[in-house]
């Protein structure tokens, strides 16, 4: 499993069209759970209501587990799609 | 002629005839089936015809009202393959064998009652966007589209509040206004009046739904928020008048744009604009704002949880000062406190909160919070052309107390190898009696001065801005306000500096003629204001 943290610098946070498309990225990589956590709550990356149930907001500190399939492209292609979009 | 009023969203007047906005009644009945095979293969039909609709609807949008606010439709059309979502309803219609319409109205409300529980307003009106895609799969179960579309003249949609979908899907050629029972100054509605440039009123109560049926004659003004139902005469031909010079006042205005602030005996002005957040740059774009007069920087605290880092305020400044390509930007260090409450700063009740710890007195009681602001200030400077401004300053001490973390903060940056700008002007804002009397021995200190006007009213007067039963002794236009910015006027170009108004006066053009004389250089007013003040600006003569 890979594990790494980010820091939201999205002004609304993590808002429906960054969630859904999150979600997208998540499910191109076959075998690979990705998982977001906020605190002790967590939600899979492709579940778009979960994911904006989270209401993750400008400045939280999220965790990011990816899981299974390809874990060292996955990760890295989701941290690259936070840092450009959220 | 019955009259109600609400909030007006877009200014403008629209005189026409009602068209009641009909919709499906999404109260659906359970039955019980006896095939959930049947009942499931049902609901995917509907979803996918939902899909069909909501990409046209997409499309629509794209090219009427642009890509930002098309982008919801896309989030729709995600949000209908929600797992969850429909595990919820595939789950109930085969455990409790109910019909597909019952298992999707009990997953629109269950869904849509968590968003409404959160505690954050723009997660909570995701429960609209639930309860839209809801509607529209139970639509398309029901497979009978109520048709709106308005046949022969321009009507004025009125309803209890219009979604997303709904407001899109609307012929915009025929819409001559909007008039909603409920609604937020941010809902689908008034963004759309607002690019429509379409009157729009909303919050109108429940009364006016009750009131309203197709074919009656109906008076909006949006610039009041009244709306007449089977008006009189003079009530039709008052607005007719106002109506008419709307009209033309605003194509007069437009010419404007792209033109100077000139007086005609050619003196130039600044008109600059306030604005809250980078949401509102396009409005300043749109309405030819010369730079940025004042960029409240309360929204990075009060849209938190906890104080804004560093990096945060840093991408927001260089984010604004991008986006105005070189025109001047300037923003107001943090101004929280008196009516601007934030959780986190954990500040004590205060007997008298007007006059307490607030703006630049949090700042220098508590340098951190100071100095994280001011790095992220230097650090963006150097992507466009910024000025700082300091607020609720009364003493020269302040501003060398001030002027101290400036300096430790640029030679920090500076160790580090951090470039900034050096060309970044600090100026103080001018709200406070104190810093107009002492106006003088501050100018030298400063590189300009900005009057608030609100405040300084309110201290000037001793009238609490928030109390309304002192309305009447709050005289805007009070001779002593108008002497104390004349002589801040005076000591700034005594000692070569330049100043501006911020506060609302700025924008009163019954005043712009008396502060023009006085040698006001810059009045930063409100996006929409700036044509009208260009106008006044161009019609007088101060020699």
């Amino acid at each position: 499993m890979k594990q790494f943290e980010y820091t939201i610098k999205d002004p609304i946070g993590i808002h429906a069209r960054p969630a859904g498309l999150l979600g997208k990225k998540a499910k191109e990589f076959e075998g690979c759970t990705v998982t977001i956590e906020k605190g002790d709550k967590s939600a899979a990356a492709t579940k778009l209501m979960a994911l904006m149930g989270l209401g993750v907001k400008c400045g939280d500190t999220i965790t990011i587990k990816v899981e299974g399939g390809d874990e060292d492209a996955a990760a890295a292609a989701i941290e690259a799609f936070l840092n450009e979009n959220l | 002629m019955i009259k109600y009023t609400g909030k007006g969203v877009y200014g403008a007047v629209a005189i026409g005839v009602v068209s009641v906005f009909k919709r499906q009644n999404t109260n659906v009945e359970r039955i019980r089936i006896t095939d959930p095979e049947a009942e499931k293969a049902r609901f995917v039909e509907a979803k996918e015809k939902a899909t069909e609709q909501l990409q046209a609807v997409y499309e629509k949008a794209l090219a009427e009202v642009g890509e930002e606010e098309a982008a919801i439709f896309e989030v729709h059309m995600m949000m209908i393959e929600d797992e969850d979502y429909n595990d919820a309803i595939n789950d109930m219609i085969e455990s409790d064998l109910v019909n597909a319409e019952f298992a999707v109205a009990s997953a629109r409300d269950s869904f849509a009652a968590q968003f409404s529980a959160m505690d954050d307003s723009y997660f909570q009106a995701r429960a609209a966007d639930i309860k839209d895609i809801s509607d529209r799969i139970l639509n398309c179960l029901a497979d009978n589209s109520i048709s709106n579309d308005i046949t022969g003249e321009k009507m004025v949609v009125c309803s209890d509040d219009l979604a997303p979908s709904e407001t899109v899907s609307l012929d915009k050629s025929k819409v001559l206004a909007f008039a909603t029972a409920y609604g937020s100054s941010n809902s689908h509605t008034a963004i759309l009046a607002r690019n429509m440039n379409i009157p729009a009123v909303i919050g109108l109560g429940r009364e006016f739904l009750d009131a309203i049926a197709d074919g009656q004659q109906i008076c909006v003004d949006g610039y009041t928020g009244e709306v007449y139902i089977n008006p009189d005469e003079d009530t039709v031909s008052r607005l007719t008048k106002k109506r008419d010079e709307d009209i033309a006042q605003k194509s007069r205005l437009k010419e404007l744009i792209g033109k100077d602030n000139i007086t005609i005996d050619g003196t130039k002005i600044n008109v600059f604009c306030n604005i809250g957040g980078p949401k509102d740059i396009p409005l300043v774009n749109e309405n030819d704002g010369g730079g940025i007069g004042l960029f409240r920087s309360e929204f990075l605290y009060l849209e938190n949880s906890d104080f804004p880092s560093e990096q945060q305020q840093f991408e927001a400044y260089k984010n604004v000062l991008e986006s105005m390509k070189g025109k001047k930007v300037i923003i107001r260090t943090l101004d929280i406190g008196a009516d601007k409450k934030v959780d986190y700063f954990n500040l004590d009740d205060e007997e008298n909160p007007a006059m307490g710890i607030r703006a630049i007195r949090i700042c220098l009681t508590r340098p951190e919070i100071f100095k994280t602001q001011l790095r992220a200030l230097y650090r963006a400077s150097v992507y466009g052309n910024l000025g700082i401004m300091f607020p609720m300053i009364t003493s020269e001490s302040e501003i060398s107390e001030i002027m101290g973390f400036c300096d430790i903060v640029k030679a920090e940056l500076d160790a580090q190898s951090i470039p900034f700008s050096r060309d970044v002007e600090l100026g103080i804002m001018i709200e406070t009696p104190a810093a107009a009397v002492i106006s003088d021995k501050l100018a030298p200190m400063v590189d300009f001065f900005s009057v608030g006007t609100n405040d300084l009213t309110q201290y000037t007067l001793a009238c609490d801005r928030q109390n309304p039963k002192i309305e009447r002794f709050v005289d805007t236009h009070h001779e002593a306000v108008l002497r104390l910015i004349e002589m801040a006027a005076k000591a700034a170009h005594d000692n070569g500096k330049w100043i501006g108004i911020c506060g609302e006066l700025g924008a009163d053009t019954s005043l712009t003629e008396r502060f023009l004389k006085m040698g006001i250089d810059e009045l930063s007013v409100s996006p929409p204001s700036v044509l009208k003040v260009r106008d006044k600006v161009r019609s007088i003569d101060l020699s």
